[in-house]
């Protein structure tokens, strides 16, 4: 799932709404967030700003078909990612070839590492760190996990994972 | 007015426990009716009469370290008539003996039983289920998981009706004393072992504990007698907790979180290892504790906390299920 916003253009009268909610759920989107932006209205048009969850394949299809209704556009951006958690590694990281590591989670394309403390107590002995990995969707964070707990696994790492889903 | 027989195998730390309590004729009665214990097995002999002196076989166990008469807990089920045998043997995971013999001699012969014993579970639990049912009687395992913490029966009977999603919990108290205090103390692993030794809180062979096997065990009975399943020791994803450091403390509180060895079971996992727990999560428990957070369909969460072993604790978990088996009869 991502999390889109965009802000239309919508005609100063009734009915003028459904044209945008109506695409969202034929693409089982849900909308998050409604904003009039009343203050803004020009040429009897209001700017409306709305926060989708949609499914990233469906993000496309969802703006073709609301322009196709002949709703201006006027800003879209879809925050990627919108998972996070964080992990805490203990064994040899650093010995192990840590970018290596840190590529069974980057190189996925749909997650990345995007934070890491790494604390070393002394020489020789396992390190501890804890990473922070962010992706595109909840399915996607959990694949991400796979591949670094599979990598770990090779290399002797143990990987603690958190209870609950962030 | 009938007289219910029991029978102790295993007069160790719980057999003992629960001979104690079962000295408390008026406690007892008010739960089962009239009852009398008519053996008690150890590993080296037996005490058997129509009615044995529990003051006096505690006595003769402490003075002389086992029991007298020259008989094997195989002949006694041979040769003496009860009603209920209360398996309280050693456990061995891996062959679940001598648990797993007692245990079916016993329920083929027509009695309940009542144990304490994770063997026999672990290694047959379906068997062991279909020869109670086919029996007419019943097998109880409450003590096995969680000590005196009420788990088996609070989910089976407070629960009826529900759907079990999930169980998460802490099933040894060892591995939790000694995770809490690494991450009170800030001290190594290895020190925080050491001292739980000298404390009697951890085992002279730690392993059993710490490399999650224990747990494991349980987890393994809870997922086939609670949610249904039919899985094995080896079917479970084991981690243990003799690698953690004390920095993985620290970096993680930064976070909000701690570290508990968790066992696990949903649709799609069965694992026991160390997992960062929230520090608002009601499983941030400390010291010897043990806990279990369930979530089902109807009830949503429930949560339990209590002691996980401790030779009463556990007794009064063997008792319950005593008093389960003559609950109906009692009421009538
Ligand atoms: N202690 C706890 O807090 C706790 C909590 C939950 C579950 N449990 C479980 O409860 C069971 C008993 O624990 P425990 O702490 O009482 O153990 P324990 O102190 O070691 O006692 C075990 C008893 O079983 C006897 N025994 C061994 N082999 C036997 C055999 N073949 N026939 C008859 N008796 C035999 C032993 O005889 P001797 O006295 O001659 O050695 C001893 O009396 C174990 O399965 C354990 O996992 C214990």
């Amino acid at each position: 799932m991502a999390i889109v916003s965009l802000v239309v253009e919508l005609k100063d009268k009734p009915g003028q709404l459904a044209k945008v909610i109506e695409p969202v759920s034929k693409y089982k989107g849900n909308i998050i967030s409604i904003v009039h932006r009343r203050e803004e209205i020009s040429e009897g048009k209001v700017p409306v700003e709305i926060s989708i969850e949609i499914d990233e394949k469906n993000v496309k299809k969802l703006l073709e078909n609301i322009k196709s209704k002949g709703i201006t556009i006027k800003r879209f951006n879809e925050s990627r990612l919108t998972s996070t958690t964080s992990v805490v590694l203990i064994g040899h990281i650093i010995h192990t070839d840590l970018s290596s590591t840190i590529d069974a989670v980057d190189k996925t394309g749909f997650a990345e590492v995007v934070e890491m403390h790494i604390s070393m107590p002394c020489l020789n002995k396992p390190s501890t760190a804890m990473v922070t990995i962010s992706a595109i969707g909840d399915e996607e964070l959990k694949k991400a996990m796979e591949n670094l707990k599979a990598v770990c696994k090779k290399k002797g790492i143990i990987m603690i994972e958190p209870l609950e889903p962030e | 007015m009938y007289m219910i027989k029991l029978a102790i195998f295993g007069f160790g730390a719980v057999g003992r426990g629960v001979a104690k309590i079962l000295i408390d004729k008026e406690r007892i009665r008010r739960l089962i009716g009239e009852y009398t214990v008519v053996a008690i097995a150890d590993s080296k002999g037996a005490i058997i009469s129509d009615s044995i002196d529990l003051k006096k076989a505690l006595e003769i166990k402490n003075k002389e370290g086992s029991l007298p008469e020259r008989l094997t807990v195989d002949e006694i089920i041979d040769s003496v008539d009860f009603d209920v045998a209360l398996e309280l043997t050693p456990t061995n995971i891996k062959t679940g003996e001598p648990g797993l013999t007692h245990i079916k001699k016993c329920l083929k012969k027509g009695c309940h039983v009542v144990t304490s014993n994770k063997g026999p579970l672990v290694v047959a639990y379906k068997e062991l289920m279909k020869l109670a049912e086919k029996n007419n009687v019943k097998l109880m395992f409450e003590a096995t998981v969680g000590g005196a913490m009420p788990v088996i029966k609070l989910i089976k009977r407070d629960l009826a009706g529900n759907n079990i999603i999930s169980i998460k919990g802490i099933l040894n108290g060892t591995c939790n004393y000694i995770l809490s205090k690494m991450e009170k103390e800030k001290l190594p692993y290895d020190v925080v072992l050491s001292e739980a030794k000298e404390l009697g809180i951890a085992e002279a062979n730690e392993s059993y504990d710490v490399e999650g096997i224990d747990s494991a065990a349980k987890l393994v009975i809870l997922a086939n007698a609670l949610m249904n399943m039919d899985v094995k020791f080896d079917d479970v994803e084991i981690v243990g907790i003799t690698k953690i450091t004390p920095e993985a403390f620290e970096i993680a509180m930064e976070k909000g979180y701690t570290i508990r060895l968790i066992a696990e079971v949903n649709e799609q996992t069965l694992k026991v290892g160390p997992r960062l727990v929230s520090l608002n999560n009601p499983l941030c428990i400390h010291g010897t504790l043990n806990a279990v957070l369930i979530k089902t369909d109807l009830a949503k969460e429930v949560f339990v906390i209590g002691r996980g072993a401790g030779s009463i604790e556990t007794a009064s978990a063997v008792i319950s299920d005593l008093a389960e088996i003559y609950s109906c009869e009692v009421n009538k």
